[in-house]
């Protein structure tokens, strides 16, 4: 929490993410960069009270069946059902509770439900693809879907994407927005991907991807992965300390 | 140790549109304005798969918020969210937000944060609106006054018939200013 002092605002600091955690947005390997990434130099936005707010939404957002993309229509979907859960967490490992968690993704044949694919597997009557829910008090999360297949696109040769569902969080603040893909623990597809491997280190890029959870893996019903989400944290100042002495 | 971001992808409107997300306020709200404005790419051409999404203060300069320390205010959700159309266009509506303090007493022109997604951004991309009817306090803005001269219109909208047109381009002539945050 945040304090005025005067006339000097005292406001919460979120930390900067080390070099190579997150993609260049000039990635010539994934040639719709080229067009699209600014080429001017970033300018430094300082943080102020726009930047460590934040957009809280959170349960009126939110349908009974939302986090279940197997319970939508008549039938159930094709595929492996998976349940995926996991928490979103801050830097210093705190769950933010209360925030709105949004996914998207193809069906089992790799194929989505959008006008613009025309990647030939069949479409799915029993599942669009489309799931939303709210974190619990400890930051907890978790989504009954089916398992993504891998397709293809044309951005290079023989180009095929690991299998993924695209994961859209908010935090608590502007500075925490984050969209990113959760990945499957050994897809061979892995080595050819230029949207994987845009992210320079190697050990953030393995944090997109889930670990398989036999314990939550539901005896003739559901495999199970687990996925925890990480935004940035807040940098300790002393008026964090003084707060945590009250 | 954040998880790395990734591009949304062509198919981001399955996912993230909702019905009222445009809409900042409601249609018919007192005073509200439409900010319209077109994204392209360095070639100029209209982008049909990106998403603007706006953040704001309220008309008083006050955030619906735990860490506004001049204690929350609730009621203005100051979120909106918009995918663009085939041609590249994309429209907000909301009220125009007031001055915010910045630091050391000084005090910031009314503004709007701006995340801009789309296939081929792997991570967003960060601009502010500034309001043209400003001029005063938009020539003592700390975060204007930190951008090349020559560049500080990008972040200023245009006044329009119904609001204001804000454009944003991701490369190329007048390439947009967009910050690191």
């Amino acid at each position: 929490m945040a304090a005025p002092t005067g006339d000097k605002l005292i406001l919460p600091r979120y930390r900067r993410d080390p070099a190579g955690t997150h993609p260049p947005l000039d990635s010539p390997g994934y040639r719709s960069t080229a067009l699209r990434h600014p080429k001017q130099p970033l300018v430094l936005l300082p943080q102020m009270l726009t930047e460590v707010t934040g957009p809280l939404l959170g349960p009126g957002r939110i349908g009974e069946l939302d986090n279940d993309l197997t319970r939508r229509h008549a039938e159930e979907p094709q595929g492996q059902r998976i349940l995926v859960h996991g928490r979103l967490l801050d830097g210093d490992g705190r769950g933010i509770p209360d925030s709105l968690i949004e996914i998207w993704q193809a069906n089992a044949g790799g194929r989505y439900r959008h006008i613009g694919d025309n990647w030939p597997a069949p479409l799915d009557p029993n599942f669009d693809g489309v799931g939303r829910t709210v974190t619990d008090a400890d930051g907890r999360y978790e989504f009954t879907t089916i398992k993504p297949g891998a397709y293809p696109w044309k951005n290079h040769d023989n180009a095929w994407r690991p299998a993924h569902i695209h994961f859209s969080v908010f935090g608590q603040a502007f500075t925490q927005r984050l969209v990113t893909q959760m990945y499957f623990p050994d897809d061979p597809l892995f080595f050819q991907d230029p949207i994987f491997n845009s992210i320079p280190d190697e050990k953030a890029r393995q944090r997109m991807i889930s670990r398989f959870d036999y314990r939550r893996t539901t005896d003739h019903w559901a495999l199970a992965f687990e996925f925890d989400i990480v935004v940035r944290g807040r940098e300790q100042s002393v008026f964090e300390n003084e707060e945590e002495e009250e | 140790m954040s998880t790395p971001s990734q591009t949304v992808g062509p198919y981001l409107a399955i996912g993230l549109p909702w019905a009222d997300g445009p809409t900042v306020v409601p249609e018919g709200t007192p005073g509200a304005v439409w900010i319209r404005g077109t994204v392209t790419d360095g070639a100029g051409t209209p982008i049909p798969d990106a998403m603007i999404e706006t953040w704001q203060a309220d008309p008083r300069g006050r955030f619906d918020h735990p860490d506004d320390p001049r204690g929350r205010v609730p009621g203005f959700r100051g979120f909106g969210r918009c995918p663009t159309e085939p041609d590249g266009s994309y429209a907000i509506l909301t009220l125009v937000p007031g001055a915010i303090p910045g630091e050391s007493g000084s005090m910031q022109a009314p503004h709007i944060d701006v995340s801009v997604f789309a296939r081929g951004l792997l991570n967003r991309v960060i601009t502010r609106i500034y309001f043209p009817d400003h001029a005063e306090s938009n020539a003592a803005d700390p975060v204007l006054n930190s951008v090349p001269a020559e560049r500080r219109g990008t972040l200023i909208a245009e006044r329009t018939a119904d609001g204001y047109r804000f454009d944003v381009r991701l490369q190329g002539v007048a390439e947009t200013v967009f910050f690191d945050v």
